[in-house]
């Protein structure tokens, strides 16, 4: 081969990086999904752009006046519509649902996308390094797994709840991540330990490879489905828990609003004024939709085997 | 002379659905088969030879489309229903499988198994039916049949079971045995005694046997007649001498010259056939071998070739065929290579020694507080020394010991006995720093290309990672790995692709490539063909002859193929249950095997020349390798041993209590109370 040859060759040499990426931009379905949550966030960052009205009923334009007293119901609950500027229609008290979905949506948006990176974060590397490494590290670290595992978080997040209400949602996300990693640190644990005794890890050792590059470079992409896959869940997931606390009065609080207190407080009246629910609902549900897609995607973009990645 | 047939097998086609498309499994095969023979069905993995047996059995997935005939008795077998072959199956056919393993039921009695063939098909009582299950064991040479018919299969080993297997097939003496690798599974001298047994079960019951197969040293052995199969099709067939000694398809030609024979004295570079089989379901437009085939003119893709007759008696699917001979003896086609001698920069520097290593493994019992009740030596005072830009050779069946000593030489700490000096080094006296260092001179290649390669690294990733390791600039990686693509035989632009796109030999180029990439003294080989197709190992096999000669590497070299070894070793080491039992310079000890056993494996070793492997005389070892659990008292070999048998008394109790020492007998090594002389 010439030098020509060889050198062009070599520009056309891509790192695996950039390998995933082009995988995952040609799967339609994932590019589809990565579409809707980016909409859903740009909603959830310009929605209170969009409306005149806000979320906290203490504010001026908090509620409708208007709304309250014309309502052909008697006390708020108009139906969507825009010659009011009410998108997603009042609820009771003649609150504005859309600035509220907003409000909610930015707030379950947070808490779900971070305590799922946060977790399967924790997951990847504790369990990665205890299937690795074996013998103490391995005890040690199960030991504690174990613990927090026996431990009942519930009751815990409700105890520290005057804590974190008072000092923001962000250690609502620290603590939600840490009690939901355990589970999935065992698997990956176990993963690890049946991957460490294949050639390719145990050539790389032979070749000097440091612990901590091993199992970042061949551990962890080697476990990419079962981790993109438990992260996707992990979104739902902690959605709903913030939801359940949310209900209980341990986590978001009234006036505040996340999409877990709108549909709890909504589906009561979910037959005769669905609206009051339906926009939180369905956002939920689109929101989970769109990253389980890129969860996909991502999975088989990692994943060489997979179809829809080839034809390269 | 028209002699009747068993079976014949007309223009059979079998496909597969598949998501990317149809496969061609088998395309319009016809065979047949006559009584009593032996038919060799040579194939390497892909080929369809596995599909043809199971088509001919009725044993074939339900996806499967079949077309085309094959008569049993003038009954064509592909109309009948499953449970109208049942009838056949067992009582005319009989099949004997790759993986004794899983071929026998672990909850049911040997016995019953067997009983169970008979009573399908005979009528009888149970009880004399195990008591003919006894006395087929007894047929098929298992000690104390009559017990042993209440045995399960998990007591008895991978040989053991393979003979029930065959006593199975031929429970109903059949008119056919189907034997779909029978002895694949099995080590070298185990092996030879199956081959043996086949061989007895198609003289007791006067069945013709069909040998699917990919060795040809095994056909070589066994049949009367071969069957070449290639990409789903025959591409020659006939009288196994000729088709040995006067190939016609060029594949045939390419595939008798690439396999390395353990009885040339003379170090040749294999031929070795361009690329790999194609994929069943993309293949090409005429005959599939013409795009590796170096015989190639366009006529070859105007059409599928027929199997015609050719020179009487043998058959051939080759649009040249009339040409192809002349073009062998005018040397225009696969030309032998004469190597230069070996040119190789050899020193008597001593890279590598390791003398009494020891290894063993804890034998722990209880459930609750498992304690040590004893060791397995897995190996056991070995010495060895590797010079600069020689080969040295483990050699050994499965269990011996042998990886375990390369993975002991490769984890660098400090052995449980002996010592370890690499590179002048004792390794129990390395620092970490030392040891990185060290490892950047010793590099290994493992025996599954499929596994040793990350399935989620592009191959130019995995490449560069040695480099990595080392800090060098990510600009001489990307160099150094085009280069390293290049050298072995790779298309550098394909970099970025990942190992599943690539098959088995470019995938233990792109390993060997890896290993290459810091220019190691020491490559460390542990089986590195033993898991690749017949027509791809030579190419590797070349590759690493090049690069000694290139590079001047030294190899230590870990493999169960004496013919392999016999091919790129300069010296060898014959293990047996975790301790050397002879070693020496290759040729010699290959020409003249001083210990009983180094004797017993050369002769197992099947010979892909059938004027030879029939002549041949062979030493059929019994029973099978000991658990190192429990090894024999004295000399580990004695209870197999034909040469103590031979010896007087005090001679056999000498060798059953006394372990013989390494001393040197006519320049070799051997541990042996009576080696055997010139």
């Amino acid at each position: 081969m010439s030098e020509k040859k060889l050198n062009q060759a070599k520009d056309e040499t891509l790192s695996r990086r950039q390998l995933i990426v082009r995988r995952f931009f040609r799967n339609k379905s994932a590019v589809f999904g990565l579409g809707t949550l980016l909409f859903i966030t740009a909603l959830a960052v310009l929605g209170p752009y969009l409306t005149p009205w806000t979320w906290d009923l203490s504010k001026e334009n908090g509620l409708d006046f208007n709304a309250f007293i014309d309502s052909p119901y008697g006390g708020g609950l108009t139906a969507p519509s825009f010659d009011d500027g009410h998108y997603f229609g009042t609820s009771q008290v003649g609150g504005d649902v859309f600035a509220q979905t907003i409000r909610g949506l930015q707030k379950s948006l947070l808490i779900g996308l971070l305590v799922a990176v946060f977790s399967t974060s924790i997951a990847a590397i504790v369990g990665a390094t205890a299937g690795y490494l074996m013998g103490r590290t391995d005890k040690g670290l199960m030991w504690l797994v174990d613990l927090l595992l026996v431990l009942p978080s519930f009751l815990i997040l409700a105890i520290l709840s005057r804590w974190y209400q008072s000092s923001g949602w962000l250690l609502l996300v620290v603590l939600l991540a840490a009690f939901n990693w355990m589970i999935t640190a065992r698997i990956v644990r176990s993963v690890s330990m049946s991957l460490r005794e294949r050639d390719f890890i145990r050539a790389a050792r032979y070749m000097g490879v440091p612990t901590r590059k091993i199992i970042s470079k061949h551990l962890i992409p080697n476990m990419a489905s079962l981790l993109i896959i438990d992260g996707t869940l992990n979104v739902g997931g902690a959605i709903l828990s913030e939801t359940g606390l949310s209900y209980l009065g341990f986590g978001v609080r009234a006036p505040d609003v996340s999409l877990g207190s709108l549909i709890a407080e909504g589906t009561a009246s979910a037959l005769t004024y669905p609206w009051l629910f339906m926009f939180s609902g369905g956002l939920l549900i689109l929101t989970v939709l769109a990253i389980s897609l890129i969860g996909d995607g991502l999975r088989d973009a990692f994943d060489p085997g997979s179809k829809s990645g080839r034809k390269s | 002379m028209k002699k009747t047939l068993v079976l014949q097998i007309k223009s059979l086609s079998v496909t597969f659905p598949s998501e990317s498309g149809t496969v061609n499994a088998v395309r319009n095969v016809s065979l047949d088969i006559f009584p009593g023979e032996v038919l060799g069905v040579v194939g390497e993995s892909g080929s369809g030879k596995s599909v043809l047996s199971l088509s001919t059995i009725g044993l074939l997935p339900n996806s499967a489309r079949v077309s085309g005939e094959i008569l049993l008795d003038g009954k064509n077998l592909l109309q009948l229903s499953d449970q109208e072959m049942s009838k056949h199956r067992g009582r005319d056919i009989a099949m004997v499988f790759q993986d004794p393993l899983s071929a026998l039921n672990p909850v049911q009695t040997i016995g019953h198994q067997i009983a169970e063939a008979l009573l399908i098909h005979q009528e009888i009582s149970y009880d004399d039916a195990l008591k003919r299950a006894g006395e087929l064991l007894d047929e098929m040479r298992i000690p104390r049949p009559f017990e042993r018919v209440k045995s399960y299969p998990h007591e008895f080993s991978g040989g053991m079971r393979q003979r029930v297997m065959i006593a199975l097939a031929i429970a109903n003496a059949p008119k056919i045995i189907l034997a779909d690798e029978p002895s694949t599974a099995l080590d070298v001298t185990v092996q030879a005694q199956v081959l043996e047994l086949l061989k007895r079960a198609s003289q007791l019951t006067g069945a013709a046997v069909v040998l699917v197969t990919h060795d040809m040293g095994v056909v070589a052995g066994l049949a009367d007649r071969i069957a070449i199969m290639y990409a789903g099709k025959i591409v020659e067939e006939g009288p196994i001498e000729k088709v040995f000694e006067n190939p016609a398809m060029p594949y045939t030609i390419g595939l008798i010259r690439s396999i390395p024979r353990v009885d040339e004295s003379e170090k040749r570079r294999l031929v070795s056939i361009a690329g790999s089989p194609p994929s069943p379901v993309a293949l090409p437009p005429g005959c599939a071998f013409a795009p590796r085939c170096p015989a190639y003119t366009e006529i070859c893709d105007s059409k599928v070739p027929d199997l015609e007759a050719f020179e009487g008696d043998r058959s051939v699917a080759c649009l040249r065929k009339d040409e192809i001979a002349g073009l062998v003896s005018a040397g225009r086609l696969y030309p032998t290579e004469v190597t230069k001698g070996h040119v190789k920069s050899t020193s008597d520097v001593k890279l590598l020694e390791v003398s009494n290593l020891s290894k063993s493994f804890p034998l722990l019992k209880g459930n609750v507080f498992r304690r040590r009740v004893g060791s397995v030596y897995a190996v056991d005072k070995i010495s060895f020394t590797l010079e600069q830009g020689k080969c040295l050779a483990i050699v050994g069946e499965s269990g011996c010991g042998k990886t375990t000593t390369l993975l002991e030489v490769m984890n660098l700490v400090a052995p449980e006995n002996g010592r370890i000096v690499v590179f002048g080094k004792n390794v129990s006296e390395l620092s970490k720093s030392e040891r990185l260092a060290i490892r950047k001179d010793l590099q290994i290649v493992f025996q599954d290309p499929f596994a040793s390669l990350d399935p989620r690294l592009p191959i130019g990733e995995a490449i560069m990672e040695p480099m990595e390791v080392f800090s060098v600039s990510k600009s001489e990686q990307l160099t150094r790995m085009q280069e390293l693509l290049e050298l072995v035989g790779l298309n550098p632009a394909h970099a970025n692709r990942f190992p599943s796109e690539f098959s088995g030999g470019q995938r233990q180029r792109i390993v060997i490539a890896r290993a290459l990439a810091l220019n190691p003294k020491i490559l460390i080989l542990d089986e590195p063909v033993s898991a690749l197709d017949v027509s791809v190992r030579a190419g590797v096999l070349n590759l690493l002859a090049e690069l000694q000669e290139k590079l001047g590497i030294s190899y230590l070299f870990v493999s169960h193929d004496l013919a392999v070894v016999q091919h790129v070793a300069d010296y060898v080491a014959v293990m047996y249950l975790g301790s050397i039992v002879e070693s020496g310079a290759v040729a010699q000890v290959f020409n003249s095997p001083h210990h009983p056993y180094t004797k017993a494996l050369l002769s197992a070793v099947p010979i892909p020349d059938p004027k030879v492997e029939k002549s041949r005389e062979r030493i059929i070892l019994e029973g099978e390798l000991p658990s190192p659990i429990n090894p024999p008292s004295g000399c580990r070999f004695h209870n197999r041993c034909f040469v103590t048998k031979a010896r007087s008394e005090t001679d056999q109790a000498k060798c059953a209590s006394e372990r013989p020492e390494l001393r040197i007998v006519e320049g070799a090594e051997v541990s042996c109370h009576f080696p055997l002389l010139k």
